[in-house]
């Protein structure tokens, strides 16, 4: 009897609870934007992948040795006692989204968060992140003036069904790295420029008579995450002449796919390319040390490669002589006019966006912040006399021109380049397109890896929304 | 939460200590004399930590299997009921088939057959060493089984590393990722190697309690030593061995260490279902699965219960 009573208790408890699965809307942190607004001693927290000495380093030493400092000065001018703390990772971006989700969910994480735009889409149907109008007021976001200094294109990174969840920190294109010391042993030129795949290919079939060295590396498999899908299939997928996601259909495995699946094969198959890195688990990080110590002929990268990677002096892989030795050149198409829109060549962009913790106990201090964040001088500090393609145009005009590779970036790919759709089904459209590649470098032939590929797609998004296969 | 008075309403049923014993006994034997109130109100913080800390989330697990609960997106907020929908994909999931199959080769291989003869041999061998060797012996194979897992992965992806590993320097074979092109057999060699330590400890003193004369006696009739072990020794330790075939077959059946080295890489290569459960739930991108990978939690927990029934019954019909 009096285990019955036990069990009917314990039964009932987990009835009780059992409907708190999921998210409490309304807790008493959330929904009021003026709370604590006019708090004298305020704590916030700023929450990025870059650590000190690690990923994004730059990043890193900007928030600890100019925002918190520079923000707090301003906020004691006005007779307020903030206290900003800096929550700096530096792991996988896998590892940090899993990480900052269960943020989101348990309440908990910095004030104002960085992520990368193209999870936006899932936290904002999730209601893990909030429109900032609801966080802060639309009044209040409205009003900073920074707005007009962003341009509509790089704005959408951090809008999601015409809400603004935050503020983007700019954007970045794809081109093809490539070694020139190694292209001049090859007898390949300063100023390569391949005109289709099968230039690609030649290329890297004539650095293989090089010993030593990967002809190139053409992010796959699903270790990569993120970067196998951004710098490899939809690169190559726009080359086709299609995107992942046209008139409200995912792409299935239509000829387009199984064209960039065969690529793949052509490199991992024939050894041009290394599929074993492809695989390790720190393969990218891997793949970089190799491009700066001259064993990696071509790399398809963002230029984030390029100013925080082989960068000479805070980069992760550093190369002294990047400034010589390193060369780019635009993503071809298949073949000359076949890309989206009939272009010869392509290329994709994403970037991040900082958004305002839904939790946050200080949304309009918060908010404050991440205007300074986000302002001229802020902007042009955290580049710290690098260049990078920020979300502002008044700081890209100014340190844009002072370096050849970023201005190609800004003059030659954005106004070609495409983005990612920002829909909560993205992601796992990503993970099967990085499970094909993965396949097809452990072996399988593009036709059945496709096939994989249609199976899986349909069921991540339901056969309705997926078009051709 | 569930209502107090359930709680209160036991204590107050509780027949009172002074109260004669009831004759039909077996049942209410009162071996402390302390009274049943009194005896619970012992144990109830006990069953209190156990009930919070195992009992629940146990059973919330269970209900959020039934869910499609997720990390992010729309079915994190509003969770839908799918009923035994997690149940029957997983069965047909080529995924959980090819995990189930590396757990089961993973115990086979590192456990049943690696970690028990290896276990054993040492154990017999060292019998019959010197008290330094033997010392030396068990010290090594101890400290193995007693490194943290972070620091033993540690070590072991250095040496098995692809460039510059100590593997490679040893075999002159450069250039070999043993991690990615031999996934499984490195897995199994590395919980043989992390998990001898018990079985010959167990094997140990069991031999122990063999009689010496009757391993004499087989001796002196001209038995060679695969006939001793088989007929005098075994019969002696049998029950030792299902029991620690067991233990050692649970344990590596939910063992998380492989990914501490592989990840459950290359390509699920070596994914072995704890592994397959972290991938599925928070560790793969575009999955974070919560309601999926609960559920899958609760077909390993019944695997380890067929595993565990096989072996009692085993066990019980030996001793019948």
């Amino acid at each position: 009897m009096r285990r019955k009573i036990f069990l009917a208790a314990a039964v009932s408890a987990t009835l009780a609870l059992s409907g708190c699965l999921g998210q409490q809307q309304d807790s008493d942190t959330e929904g009021n934007a003026n709370q604590n607004a006019d708090a004298k001693d305020v704590t916030l927290t700023i929450t990025s992948n870059s650590v000190a000495g690690g990923k994004n380093a730059l990043g890193a030493a900007w928030i600890t040795d100019w925002v918190i400092p520079k923000f707090t000065e301003a906020q004691k001018a006005k007779g307020v006692n903030a206290t900003v703390k800096f929550d700096g990772i530096g792991s996988d971006d896998k590892d940090y989204k899993t990480k900052i989700a269960l943020d989101f969910n348990t309440g908990g994480g910095g004030d104002v968060v960085e992520i990368d735009g193209i999870w936006l889409g899932e936290f904002a149907q999730a209601g893990q992140v909030k429109p900032l109008d609801e966080l802060v007021g639309a009044d209040k976001v409205d009003s900073w003036d920074g707005w007009g200094q962003i341009p509509d294109a790089v704005e959408a990174l951090g809008r999601f069904e015409d809400k603004r969840y935050g503020v983007p920190v700019g954007t970045d294109g794809r081109v093809l790295f490539f070694n020139k010391k190694l292209f001049a042993q090859a007898g390949l030129p300063d100023n390569w420029q391949p005109k289709s795949w099968d230039d690609i290919v030649a290329a890297a079939e004539k650095l293989k008579t090089l010993s030593g060295v990967v002809p190139i590396q053409l992010n796959a498999g699903t270790v990569m995450t993120e970067a196998t899908t951004m710098q490899g299939v939809l690169p190559l997928l726009a080359g086709t002449g299609k995107t992942v996601y046209q008139d409200g259909k995912w792409l299935g495995a239509s000829q387009n796919v199984k064209d960039v699946l065969g690529l793949y094969q052509r490199i991992y198959g024939s050894g041009l390319g290394d599929p074993l890195l492809q695989q390790e688990a720190k393969g990218r990080d891997r793949s970089f040390a190799l491009f700066a110590e001259n064993k990696i002929g071509i790399l398809l990268e963002s230029d984030y490669f390029w100013r925080s990677v082989v960068e000479p002096n805070k980069g992760v892989a550093k190369m002294a002589d990047r400034n010589t030795a390193v060369g780019w050149a635009m993503v071809p198409a298949r073949t000359a006019g076949s890309g989206v829109g009939g272009q010869d060549f392509v290329s994709m962009s994403g970037g991040a966006v900082r958004v305002v913790n839904p939790h946050t106990k200080y949304p309009q201090q918060a908010w404050e912040l991440l205007q300074f964040m986000n302002s001229f001088e802020a902007t042009k500090a955290r580049l710290a006399g690098t260049a990078q393609i920020t979300q502002r145009d008044d700081v890209n005009k100014e340190v844009l021109s002072g370096d050849p590779m970023l201005s190609f970036v800004a003059a030659k790919v954005l106004p070609i380049t495409r983005f990612r759709p920002g829909l909560a089904d993205y992601p796992k459209v990503s993970a099967a397109l990085q499970q094909a590649t993965a396949d097809v470098i452990t072996g399988k032939s593009p036709d059945e890896a496709a096939a994989t590929y249609q199976d899986a797609l349909v069921k991540a998004v339901g056969q309705d929304k997926v078009a051709g296969g | 939460m569930a209502d107090p008075g359930v709680g209160a309403a036991t204590l107050v049923e509780a027949p009172r200590p002074e109260e004669p014993r009831p004759a039909r006994g077996a049942t209410r034997i009162d071996g402390a004399g302390l009274g049943v109130s009194r005896a619970l109100g012992f144990v109830a913080p006990a069953l209190l930590l156990i009930g919070i800390f195992l009992i629940f989330p146990a059973l919330w697990t269970i209900y959020i299997g039934l869910t499609d609960y997720q990390l992010t997106g729309p079915a994190s907020v509003a969770p839908a009921v799918v009923g035994l929908g997690n149940y029957l994909e997983a069965l047909a999931d080529p995924l959980f088939g090819n995990a189930l199959w590396l757990s089961v080769l993973f115990v086979l291989g590192s456990a049943v057959i690696g970690q028990n003869v290896l276990g054993f041999a040492l154990a017999w061998t060292l019998r019959s060493a010197g008290p330094g060797l033997r010392r030396t012996v068990e010290a090594l194979v101890l400290l193995s089984w007693i490194l943290p897992g972070v620091v033993v992965a540690y070590l072991w992806v250095a040496v098995l590393s692809r460039d510059g590993g100590t593997l490679n320097a040893m075999l002159n074979t450069p250039g070999v990722a043993w991690l990615i092109q031999y996934p499984m057999t490195c897995l199994i060699v590395f919980n043989i190697w992390r998990g001898t330590a018990f079985s010959m400890m167990l094997y140990g003193s069991a031999l122990a309690a063999v009689p010496p004369s009757q391993i004499e006696t087989a001796r002196m009739v001209g038995a060679s030593r695969l006939q001793t072990v088989r007929d005098v020794v075994f019969p002696h330790i049998r029950g030792h061995v299902l029991t620690n075939t067991l233990l050692i077959s649970l344990w590596t059946f939910n063992d998380f260490t492989p990914f501490l080295l592989t990840a459950g890489g290359p390509n699920h290569q070596s994914e072995t279902l704890p592994v397959f459960i972290y991938q599925q739930a928070i560790g793969g991108e575009g999955n974070g699965r919560l309601g999926y990978a609960s559920a899958i939690s609760l077909l390993l927990l019944l695997a380890n219960l067929v595993l565990a029934l096989v072996y009692l019954g085993v066990l019980r019909r030996r001793r019948a």
